[in-house]
């Protein structure tokens, strides 16, 4: 996994709530056996008409927004357990996805990825949209270690659990730290009763 | 005092870590082509062995065609990817119930069927359907296929405890309402995100009173509200279902079990962060007119207005994606597609309720009737009580197992713009194909809608 630490952008922004992960990338293109490639069909429906021309009127297709944070409306990411849909994103270009609540799976997925799933108050969602809208190269600073995030002058703080971001720092991921454990692990195997 | 969910999740913690978070201990670990081959290749790159290759159990079915099993698979990618499942299990010698294999069938079916899904274990899949699995009291959830390779190195997960809910239905249900649409009144009433952050209890006499099958659709759509699983006290019901089953515990062993089993239930006074009171005799059939599974509604209601809903935008992009009008009733809607199989409502307790309905009845001529079995199991029974016969002369044709059409990563599609009632547990855009528009609910009213060849209320053609 990457490190993860600071990272300034433009952002693209997608205010559209309960984006599920079937939207993200449909169900027909997880037939690979390796996680690369994902990113030419990430929102592959809403990017390409049934025809396969790009569709014009969405947003990846507009050329002023663009960047490696993608800021989305409220329980992005629902449905269905697909890593992919994280893969996608992730190989598409961006590093963060901010918004004011994700689904469960999808968070996980994220941070087992190197993709900071950011959440901040419906408030400051509102306001990031409204900056962008104003101007579509507004940079959004995100800093990790002091966990803040700044858009016009304009910062707050987000919440993330401890061993993930030192994982996220660090570039680690839970296996590394799953495999110092094999000792408790086989002393709880010896222990259990398992009917 | 404990809740079920706390005495499970407790008793499987290995080690705990300073921010807070739980090492916790995986019993079974169900596998499929789709989620697994980049979690097989992650532990290659690493040069690490499979851990507890016994806990893990591997079958085919999202990815599989529904027809001529017994040939070659036709579709290059998906041939690919089943091969690499079947490669990746011999080599690792992981146990695969791969096609042809008796025991094949959707991951979900098949675990708890074969008795390898048990009261008091913690359960993982790379689906987010693994839910389905908490009806046997057991602690199941879906997961990502890096956290697959966490459990395939090392039979653990670092997780955060999630907060617990408690849903109680009371009561005694209406005349034909079934377990598919009490989940989707209460997903209609909690949204699709109004359970993310909880494992989700159902609780009281309804549910207490349900067959392991209806327990298992309940359990099975928890995701569609975010929970990450949903779980029912095993009682007298689960034991029977479970006893005699391939892999449950026998004699001695069974009876140890049982004694287990008994203790796991939420205490008197356990407190939960949240709970729900839902009254049985307040359930319909339920439908839903939008595009995610908590826009729902009673089959007696019409779509809402913008000003009845928190999000109108939602509402306006779902109803012009499901070509639909606030205001209308679904009853009567002509639709063209119906889809009778899935994770939620496959088991053979399904097929009975549908051939029973459609004996001596006729589809509609405009209707493309698809019923897909849950498992071989599932297939091999219906066939023994000769209910292929019932449908078939329907005009309903049964398939070969697999996921199939719910979400339409094999040939079983929906045409863009086509209305399908489908049994499955998401009506997302292109969900069930590029364009198609899904119309989640029953069997039974499934069932009834091909035979009329539109949506009908089951209440009025049975009263």
């Amino acid at each position: 996994m990457e490190k993860f630490n600071t990272i300034q952008s433009s952002a693209v922004p997608l205010p559209i709530e309960n984006m599920d992960t079937d939207q993200i990338i449909p169900a027909r293109f997880l037939k690979a056996t390796t996680r690369e490639g994902f990113g030419d069909h990430l929102f592959r429906d809403w990017r390409y008409k049934a025809d396969g021309s790009p569709n014009q009127d969405f947003i990846l297709n507009n050329s002023v927004y663009k960047g490696e944070i993608l800021v989305a409306g409220k329980n992005f990411g629902c449905g269905s357990s697909r890593e992919h849909a994280v893969w996608a994103i992730y190989d598409y270009g961006f590093k963060v996805v901010i918004s004011s609540f994700f689904a469960d799976i999808f968070k996980s997925n994220a941070l087992n990825n190197g993709l900071l799933p950011l959440v901040v108050s419906d408030d400051f969602l509102h306001l990031i949209f409204t900056e962008i809208e104003k101007d579509a190269a507004t940079k959004i600073l995100v800093d990790l270690k002091q966990q803040t995030v700044e858009i016009a002058h304009q910062q707050t703080v987000f919440e993330i659990d401890s061993y993930k971001k030192m994982c996220l720092l660090n570039g680690y991921d839970d296996i590394d730290y799953l495999l110092t454990l094999k000792d408790k692990i086989e002393q709880f195997e010896k222990e259990q009763v398992l009917f | 005092m404990k809740t079920l969910f706390d005495k499970i999740w407790d008793t499987h913690i290995v080690s705990k870590l300073e921010s807070g978070s739980d090492v916790l201990y995986i019993d079974r670990h169900f596998i499929h082509e789709v989620t697994s081959p980049q979690a097989f290749a992650g532990l290659r790159q690493r040069g690490l062995p499979i851990f507890r290759k016994e806990k893990i159990i591997a079958t085919a079915d999202h990815n599989v065609p529904t027809l001529n099993q017994h040939l070659p698979i036709s579709e290059k990618l998906s041939r690919h990817q089943v091969d690499t499942l079947i490669e990746n299990c011999k080599l690792n010698d992981i146990e695969l119930y791969g096609l042809g294999h008796p025991y094949q069938g959707i991951v979900h079916v098949i675990g708890p069927e074969l008795g390898i899904t048990r009261p008091g274990m913690t359960i993982v899949c790379g689906d987010s359907h693994t839910s389905t699995h908490g009806a046997f009291g057991c602690v199941a959830f879906g997961i990502g296929t890096s956290q697959i390779e966490q459990v395939m190195a090392t039979q653990c997960l670092i997780l955060n405890k999630p907060k617990t809910m408690r849903i109680n239905i009371e009561g005694i249900l209406q005349k034909d309402i079934s377990a598919k649409d009490i989940i989707l009144f209460i997903a209609s009433t909690l949204t699709t995100s109004g359970g993310t952050g909880y494992f989700i209890e159902y609780a009281g006499s309804t549910v207490r009173a349900l067959s392991m099958e209806a327990r298992m659709t309940i359990c099975n759509m928890s995701i569609e509200m975010g929970a990450r699983g949903g779980i029912i006290a095993p009682d007298e019901t689960t034991f029977k279902y479970i006893k005699g089953k391939p892999f449950a515990p026998k004699g001695a062993m069974y009876e140890q079990a049982l004694d287990y089993w008994k203790t796991l239930y939420s205490e008197k006074d356990a407190s939960f962060d949240k709970e729900y009171h839902f009254n049985a005799a307040d359930i319909e059939p339920m439908l839903t007119y939008g595009t995610n599974p908590g826009m729902g509604i009673k089959i007696s209601q019409t779509i809402p207005h913008v000003q009845e809903v928190n999000n109108p935008l939602e509402l306006e992009k779902s109803l012009a994606y499901m070509g639909l009008k606030s205001g209308i009733p679904l009853v009567g809607l002509p639709i063209n597609y119906v889809f009778i199989g899935s994770c939620t409502n496959s088991r053979i307790e399904d097929l009975r309720i549908v051939a029973e309905y459609v004996k001596d009845k006729q589809k509609a001529p405009n209707v493309q009737a698809m019923i897909v079995p849950g498992s071989k199991q599932v297939e091999r029974q219906a066939k023994a009580e000769g209910l292929d016969k019932i449908l078939e002369a329907a005009g309903f044709e049964l398939r070969e197992p697999g996921c199939s059409a719910c979400l339409g990563m094999n040939e079983d599609k929906i045409p863009p713009g086509e209305y399908c009632l489908s049994t499955s547990n998401r009506n997302y855009e292109g969900r069930q194909g590029p364009g198609a528009r899904t119309i989640l609910g029953s069997p039974l009213t499934a069932a009834a809608s091909a035979i009329a060849g539109k949506i009908v209320d089951i209440r009025t053609i049975n009263s």
